[in-house]
């Protein structure tokens, strides 16, 4: 298990247990974190689980695929450290994680 | 409850779907869509052959793709299925009239002319148009003749999305009916008895409505930028030099798309009520559930049955070799009810699981840009029905459009009455 903070547009943070290996948009959607949905189910084809990673944490969460890069450029208010919760998965080493929730999704 | 299901039919199409030989099935046949016969059929391709080949004179060779899984695959592989080679319906674009629309290009062109349309369906447009949605909707509800039998396709359905089209054009709102004319005959395949029956008069009404928005471009590109499509066109530096038809066909994309689309749902979610009163009542009983009913209205109507592909190089799909240059149909209306991807696909919920999860925009970068105007629109009509504790009572024969690309209604008579609850 690793956490996971998660700060929704209205301000209000979330800290969950994701078990390692899964998503950071499973871990928001198991846990009914608003603000995510995940429409296609993790197959980074939809642009519902968009977040900004926290600045401390973008080293470790790697870069986006060109898949993700293509679906972000649809996304509504993508900035640099934008990234699709489904194609980050927890492990130790991102334990701590804080990502932040857009206005809304696409 | 009192609708016309006719059960006969579905029963003897069934027995066909499942006897006739498997290789004679072809799901492009639009009578399949206006009797609502098409189901046995994609149920036996889901069982029997995933992704079939079929040729007919009409529309050609092509391979359906029937599976949620297999859709995904094609939907989300842009670089070999192609939506610019060959368009995106089953019917060839004739040659010699073919409308550029950013639905129907590859990267890198698609990118940019996608981007400057979807500002109009962000989160802070919504926002900006949730009250004058409500107010529209509102209007519309209370002018409704009480006792009266009226079709709810025309005077619920189509009046509440054409006002939306207008005003995000900023159409002159009196002339708006234009829009829903213009969107029926850019859907419409050219053919004796149909609305337009050949090209050049379908050209002809298409041009017409070039000029009309030609009119209002030359008004906006020489006026501040405006928040509307228009607007926003003639100032984007991606389509701000736009040939005329490729303004014409981006015009076309989104009138069709914020048209046909949440038209055929707003039908569709009233029809699914009274054939699912257990599902009515517990919407009526917990109004919170509104937007997962929406979501399962959506799911359940489908009301884009396919989008085409075509293929840019040889390529394999559940097994099945597919050629470069084939013609490759993902059928949503058919991935919305797999049930190794959905559970319980065939039935109407509406507290499912997992409401989202469905196939209805399309997945990867051609993803419906307006889902989220659509399920606005949706939700914001349920609850002006709830709150007027309106009752709507299917009470004739359905009719139902003649494609097998907008998947939708003609007719939906009803009998409303306030209060009822």
């Amino acid at each position: 298990m690793s956490k996971v903070t998660y700060i929704q547009y209205d301000g209000v943070e979330r800290v969950v247990d994701v078990p390692n290996g899964v998503s950071v948009m499973r871990g928001a959607v198991d846990n009914g974190v608003s603000g995510i949905d995940g429409d296609c189910g993790g197959e980074c084809a939809c642009a519902t689980c968009h977040v900004y990673v926290d600045d401390a944490w973008l080293a470790k969460t790697g870069a986006r695929t060109e898949m993700e890069q293509s679906m972000l450029e649809f996304a509504d208010a993508t900035k640099e450290n934008s990234r699709l919760g489904c194609q980050i998965k927890m492990t130790e080493d991102l334990s701590g994680l804080v990502v932040r929730l857009p206005a809304g999704q696409h | 409850m009192n609708i016309h299901i006719d059960a006969a039919e579905l029963n003897a199409a069934r027995e066909q779907a499942n006897s006739m030989p498997l290789d004679k099935i072809d799901v492009s046949d639009p009578s399949l869509y206006a009797n609502d016969t098409l189901w046995p059929y994609f149920e036996r391709l889901r069982r029997e052959d995933p992704v079939h080949f079929a040729e007919n004179e009409r529309f050609g060779k092509f391979w359906s793709v029937t599976k949620f899984r297999d859709i995904m695959s094609v939907d989300t592989n842009h670089q070999v299925f192609s939506s610019e080679a060959g368009g995106i319906s089953i019917a060839e674009r004739p040659a010699e009239f073919t409308l550029p629309m950013f639905i129907a290009m590859d990267p890198p062109k698609h990118t940019p002319q996608r981007l400057t349309a979807s500002p109009i369906v962000a989160p802070a447009n919504l926002a900006r148009l949730e009250g004058l949605i409500r107010t529209r909707v509102a209007e519309i509800f209370d002018k409704l003749p009480v006792g009266e039998t009226f079709n709810w396709v025309d005077r619920v359905s189509i009046e509440l999305t054409t006002q939306m089209l207008a005003t995000l054009f900023d159409f002159p709102f009196e002339e708006r009916r234009k829009l829903t004319y213009w969107s029926d005959i850019a859907t419409t395949f050219p053919e004796p008895g149909a609305m337009v029956e050949t090209f050049e008069d379908k050209k002809a009404i298409l041009l017409d409505c070039l000029q009309n928005f030609t009119k209002l471009w030359n008004e906006r590109v020489n006026a501040p930028p405006a928040p509307d499509l228009i607007s926003m066109l003639a100032h984007s530096p991606a389509t701000r030099n736009m040939p005329p038809f490729e303004y014409l066909g981006n015009l076309m994309l989104l009138i069709v798309g914020g048209n046909d689309t949440t038209r055929n749902s707003l039908s569709g979610g009233v029809l699914f009520m009274n054939q699912n009163r257990g599902e009515w009542q517990k919407l009526r009983d917990n109004p919170a559930l509104t937007p997962s009913a929406v979501s399962e209205i959506i799911r359940y109507q489908t009301p884009l049955a396919h989008m085409r592909r075509t293929a840019l190089a040889d390529a394999t799909v559940d097994g099945k070799q597919i050629k470069k240059g084939d013609k490759v149909v993902m059928w949503y209306i058919s991935g919305n009810r797999d049930d190794e991807e959905i559970e319980r696909p065939n039935e109407f919920i509406v507290d499912r699981k997992n409401p989202r999860h469905h196939i209805a925009f399309g997945f990867g970068i051609h993803r419906c840009v307006g889902n989220r105007l659509a399920e606005l629109q949706l939700k914001i009509v349920w609850e002006e029905i709830l709150k007027r504790r309106m009752d709507i009572e299917v009470v004739g024969k359905v009719e139902r459009v003649l494609s097998n690309f907008v998947h939708g209604y003609t007719s939906l008579p009803v009998r409303v009455t306030p209060n009822a609850y």
